[in-house]
């Protein structure tokens, strides 16, 4: 028995020693280097699981179609109309839900002990957060380019034009880098990937629809339309809107990006202190 | 016998504590450098905080090690240049395929992209995965699973490597491969810091071994000097003929010791047997002529060890650990 089982043993020790013995350590990569890869490792993802990108792009796309054609008439008057008022919410909509998922992958690395495997590497500490995050703004450009297309699609002629529509775009993805701190916490304070999905739709979902993305507030109750108001997601959408448009509400850009840098300021350090200690 | 050897492994007193559970409570660890050191415990006996600490993953909270000659806390950079880390302790990427995720580790450790997928490749082929590397690794089989961990601790050959239940839940086949790769490893130099559940995975690789029971250390030497000092393997034997049971019970009594006369009307076993004594009762049996079907001895198993060692079995965890709070932090 053990003559047959030492011969089966298909690895072949002659292969595995040359492999184990020609290993000279090559010169430790740059810090830049080094997140670029982490960056690569994101686009792969964004290959391998495309499941992941849809399931935030296919919401969207539902909700423009349901309200354009269901509400839109009868909320501004023609569902063209509506269109010009929605789509840049809705492209607000749509790359916000993605951050979500910046959370849910973090998660999922530190349960399953990829994170233990990064953090065992002689490499800069912050490079495997940076490149995730190199690989995320490639998901929300995705997300961001397919709803303004199924909105082009669908008669959506922006006053913009292209450049408008790039630069609202832009601005969305910018203002995402700093949200999707907020969900790398909390993709690291909590118990499983599942947990951070629910938490994080659960924060995000409300505060989309409390918002203007879908419908003017000045029709809202007093109170509601103070929350709408002052609700960040308002102010992007009106940002993301007036870019569109071709007319840019410069407060509006101003004070998105400096919502975004908060953030940031707030939960990037937290989440690069958490990833160290955890 | 006191050797010169340098130590790749110096620990003392080292000690973690999550909330109000004391994990580790003053580990003392000496690894002679190019050995198998083997740590042996129960889930929950603190062995995963302990290792985790000296690859410099969380900092102790009292006590210091010393890893190839490096601090674990002042020169964590330097230690991590030096170890690496292989199972549970740390993950290849499930969504990635095989040498994606090998390339991947290749450029972290500053391969070019050309050399990094050379390297790859000579991986893959040397641990018998090159059919599988496209795939993704949520897909392989166990065996190729823990055969790519290993694969990808070595992108850079570490001086030092953690591995952490090698081959818990494989074929047998996969894990002789395992065990192979391991010895290969040894043979180039490397040391390996082994931490297992079986007695007979410690005794087959390790030189020397540590059993950690509630985050201290509670019996160290070889696998060898560990079983002889629980010295309660037994020999079973089957009869041709169950009409000669009481025979060969008494004659077993005599050779080795108590004798357990088991449900099966042809079986018996002698407790508190080594190999010598088993050689001697067997041999009586047939020169009496009492005709065998099968005899066997089986080692001390690490239940009866921990038995012997700590009074309570391997199987029930330790209750001053908190295996999932080990785990989660």
């Amino acid at each position: 028995m053990t003559a047959t089982t030492r011969t089966t043993g298909s690895a072949d020790t002659a292969a595995v020693r040359r492999a184990i013995s020609s290993t000279p350590r090559p010169p430790r990569p740059g810090r830049l280097s080094a997140a670029l890869v982490f960056g690569w490792r994101g686009m792969l993802k964004v290959k391998h699981v495309p499941e992941q990108l849809l399931d935030v792009t296919v919401t969207p796309v539902m909700f423009l179609l349901l309200f354009t054609y269901l509400f839109g008439g009868a909320i501004a008057g023609s569902t063209s109309a509506y269109l010009d008022y929605t789509l840049p919410g809705l492209l607000v909509m749509s790359v916000l839900f993605t951050t979500v998922y910046s959370g849910i992958s973090l998660n999922t690395d530190l349960t399953k002990g990829v994170v233990d495997r990064f953090r065992s590497l002689p490499i800069w500490r912050p490079a495997p957060l940076l490149g995730s995050l190199l690989g995320d703004s490639v998901r929300y450009v995705i997300a961001g380019t397919v709803i303004i297309v199924v909105g082009v699609a669908l008669g959506f002629r922006p006053d913009g034009g292209f450049t408008g529509a790039v630069a609202a775009l832009a601005l969305v993805v910018v203002f995402s880098f700093g949200l999707s701190w907020v969900f790398s916490v909390l993709g690291l304070l909590l118990r499983s990937p599942n947990a951070v999905m629910n938490a994080g739709f659960m924060a995000i979902f409300p505060l989309t629809f409390l918002s203007n993305v879908f419908v003017d507030p000045t029709t809202l109750p007093g109170p509601l339309e103070a929350f709408v108001d002052v609700n960040p997601i308002s102010v992007l959408a009106t940002a993301s809107r007036s870019l569109m448009a071709g007319e840019p509400d410069v407060v509006a850009v101003v004070v998105s990006l400096a919502v975004a840098a908060g953030l940031a300021a707030v939960f990037l350090p937290l989440t690069t202190r958490l990833y160290r200690s955890r | 016998m006191t050797t010169q050897t340098p130590l790749a492994i110096e620990a003392s007193g080292l000690g973690k504590s999550f909330g109000t559970t004391r994990a580790v409570d003053g580990v003392d660890l000496a690894v002679p450098a190019g050995t198998i050191y083997g740590v042996l415990g129960p889930n929950g006996a603190g062995k995963t905080t302990t290792i985790r600490m000296l690859a410099t993953l969380i900092p102790p909270d009292a006590g210091s090690a010393r890893v190839l000659g490096h601090d674990v806390v002042r020169e964590a950079d330097a230690v991590r240049e030096l170890v690496s880390l292989t199972g549970q302790l740390a993950s290849v990427d499930e969504e990635l395929t095989g040498r994606e995720n090998l390339v991947l580790l290749g450029r972290l450790l500053g391969y070019s992209r050309a050399a990094a997928r050379t390297r790859a490749d000579e991986l893959l082929d040397a641990f018998d995965i090159a059919e599988a590397a496209g795939r993704l690794v949520k897909h392989y089989s166990g065996g190729m699973r823990r055969r790519l961990d290993i694969a990808a601790s070595i992108v850079v050959t570490p001086r030092l490597m953690f591995l952490d239940e090698p081959t818990t839940g494989l074929d047998p086949r996969s894990r002789n491969q395992v065990w192979e790769i391991v010895r290969a490893l040894v043979a180039e130099g490397t040391t390996i810091l082994l931490c297992t559940q079986y007695l007979e995975e410690a005794d087959q690789l390790a030189d020397g071994l540590a059993v950690i029971d509630r985050g201290r250390v509670i019996a160290e030497g070889t696998p060898g000097n560990l079983k002889a000092s629980v010295g309660t393997g037994s020999l079973q034997v089957r009869l041709l003929d169950p009409g000669r049971r009481d025979e060969a019970a008494d004659l077993l009594e005599r050779a080795v010791g108590p004798v357990v006369l088991e449900p099966d009307p042809a079986a018996l076993s002698a407790v508190g047997a080594d190999a010598e004594r088993a050689a001697i009762a067997v041999a009586g049996l047939a020169t009496a002529g009492i005709p065998l079907a099968h005899f066997s001895l089986q080692q001390p198993s690490l239940d009866e060890v921990f038995l012997a060692l700590t009074g309570h079995a391997a199987d029930e965890p330790s209750p001053t650990a908190d295996t999932l709070q080990e785990h989660a932090s």
